[in-house]
């Protein structure tokens, strides 16, 4: 990594769905820098645009006002350096794959050419599937899979291509408590040589091993994660219900809050 | 069944047959694999029976205008209509989110209709729609081995190289797009191949039952084996016992070997699919 500037930058990120009220856009002025050993979880109510964020970062979406820098450059021109983890749904489970296919997977933009991925592609899949414990999984059917299982798998695809940040969208979605214990430590550990941006509903996940938590809901505000954990979390998790609390907590974003990092 | 070996001796047009059977089973034992896991089963049936718009248009325009159009003959016109249709529902693939399967159905019906109507506009060729729609693997020309023999090569050779692509895309099309796979590209290649797999079936189980010998088999094999290279393996496997085995089983009996095929198919799915019904039992795997 040449650059040593930020990892993500946006600046007034504006985007609403053509087919939607171009009144009320699903993402309005979003304004985030993500440094380069950041471990910052997105929450927010559902519709609030968390998964948008994401696809914007990737370069799947194009907004309609704003700026959106990735390692300093457009997103579509680096998307290959970031891994990213969608959510399970993105994944054909009825597909004729092992899970050694699907890792080299993130060998594709290397490799994309002839029938077979070569000796060095599939040593870089299996050296990722070792990082997130599941090596032993390399020969069996992706039909197999718990969903703790899966979204390690997906993670290795991630690393398999080398990325150089980390996206996740609700990684936890579907998954029962231990695996969740377990992948939360997998991240932690991912964290000391990869920044990691994480989507997630689930509060509970969330306040673990996080640096900074940004509340989405049509705008967007960072903060510390200690600042949120004593106050924030514990509000949202009595009552269950992230979305009406988190509306009122993260007022339309003050400067000051809105990028403590720089 | 002794008496199919012993006529082929003095008919080689029984051989020319075997031989296009067994040409035919490369290219869907290899592309049925891909339609079934990428689910455009129904894509295939469209481009199947757009092609019968094909065959209608190169014997109409051929009888019509012998000068101009003497070279259209009705596999060339099948396959230029196929594989015009098979890169137009490709393009719809993409861009139409809602309500495909309606076009894909109207497609379907469309191009079925012209074709049996310009055949009805040409005297003479009543006979030969038939032999279009439900095969006749007996009166197949060493020409047309010959043009089995070239497009398997080109389906060969292009699942070959783009393999992990069309695997890709397979799997998770979002993340082929990131990995800088063209995923409308792959997909237009995809259904190109399925159309000139129509086109080599054509000949041997006619495009009614086309559907059939790109999907029973490698559902079946797909039953037993977890990975898609061994699947395609096992489904050329399949088809070339398909395309044989049925036809020298009924000869010199009144049924129709194309029809016997694709029963057999049939026979072969319901079985494959008793047999992992009786493994997932208690005691079993």
């Amino acid at each position: 990594m040449s650059d040593a500037g930020p990892v993500i930058e946006l600046r007034g990120v504006t985007f609403g769905y053509p087919s939607a009220d171009p009144a009320s856009p699903v993402l309005s002025g979003v304004t985030l820098t993500v440094p380069r050993d950041d471990f910052l979880g997105v929450i927010g109510p559902n519709g609030g645009g968390k998964s948008t964020l994401l696809k914007i970062i990737l370069g799947l979406l194009t907004p309609q006002g704003g700026e959106v820098r990735v390692f300093g450059r457009p997103p579509r021109q680096v998307r290959w350096r970031i891994g990213y983890v969608p959510q399970h749904a993105g994944m054909d489970l009825a597909a004729p794959a092992s899970v050694l296919d699907v890792v080299c997977m993130g060998r594709l933009h290397r490799s994309s050419w002839g029938p077979v991925f070569g000796r060095s592609h599939v040593g870089a899949a299996m050296e990722a599937l070792r990082q997130t414990g599941t090596a032993d999984l390399a020969r069996r059917s992706v039909r197999q899979l718990s969903g703790g299982q899966r979204q390690r798998v997906l993670i290795a695809r991630a690393l398999a291509s080398d990325a150089e940040l980390l996206l996740l969208d609700e990684p936890t979605a579907g998954v029962d408590e231990q695996a969740e214990r377990g992948l939360t430590e997998l991240l932690h550990e991912l964290n000391r040589r990869l920044p990691i941006v994480m989507v997630s509903h689930d509060v509970g996940f969330v306040s673990a091993q996080l640096k900074r938590v940004a509340c989405l809901a049509g705008t967007l505000t960072v903060h510390a994660a200690a600042e949120v954990t004593h106050e924030l979390i514990a509000r949202m998790y009595h009552d269950g219900v992230a979305a009406v609390r988190h509306h009122e907590h993260c007022p339309a974003a003050p400067p000051q809050h809105h990028e403590g990092a720089r | 069944m002794s008496d199919f070996f012993r006529d082929m001796a003095v008919n080689p047009m029984l051989l020319t047959g075997l031989l296009a059977g067994l040409l035919a089973s490369v290219a869907c034992g290899v592309i049925g694999p891909y339609v079934i896991t990428r689910r455009v089963v129904f894509l295939a049936g469209a481009i199947a029976h757009t092609a019968v718009g094909g065959i209608g248009a190169a014997i109409f325009l051929s009888y019509r205008w012998p000068g101009a159009f003497g070279w259209l003959t009705p596999p060339v016109g099948a396959t230029i209509v196929a594989v015009a249709s098979a890169l137009l529902l490709g393009v719809m693939h993409d861009r139409v989110a809602e309500r495909m399967d309606t076009l894909v159905g109207a497609m379907w019906a469309v191009g079925m209709a012209a074709g049996v109507m310009l055949i009805k506009f040409t005297p003479g060729y009543h006979t030969e729609l038939m032999s279009y729609l439900f095969g006749s693997i007996a009166t197949v020309a060493s020409s047309d081995v010959w043009l089995i023999a070239a497009l398997d090569a080109v389906i060969v050779a292009a699942v070959l190289l783009t393999h992990k692509r069309l695997l890709a895309i397979c799997l998770d099309e979002e993340q082929a797009g990131l990995q800088g796979v063209s995923v409308l590209g792959t997909n237009l290649l995809l259904l190109t191949l399925v159309a000139l797999t129509v086109i080599c079936l054509i000949q041997v189980v006619g495009l009614i039952l086309v559907l059939a010998l790109l999907t029973l088999p490698a559902a079946a094999a797909s039953h037993h084996v977890r990975r898609l290279a061994p699947i395609i393996w096992i489904s050329v496997g399949l088809c070339m016992v398909l395309t044989t085995g049925p036809r020298v089983a009924v000869y010199g009996t009144r049924l129709s070997p194309e029809s016997a095929i694709v029963l057999a198919a049939a026979g072969l799915y319901l079985l494959s699919l008793l047999l992992t019904r009786l493994r997932a039992r208690p005691g079993g795997r």
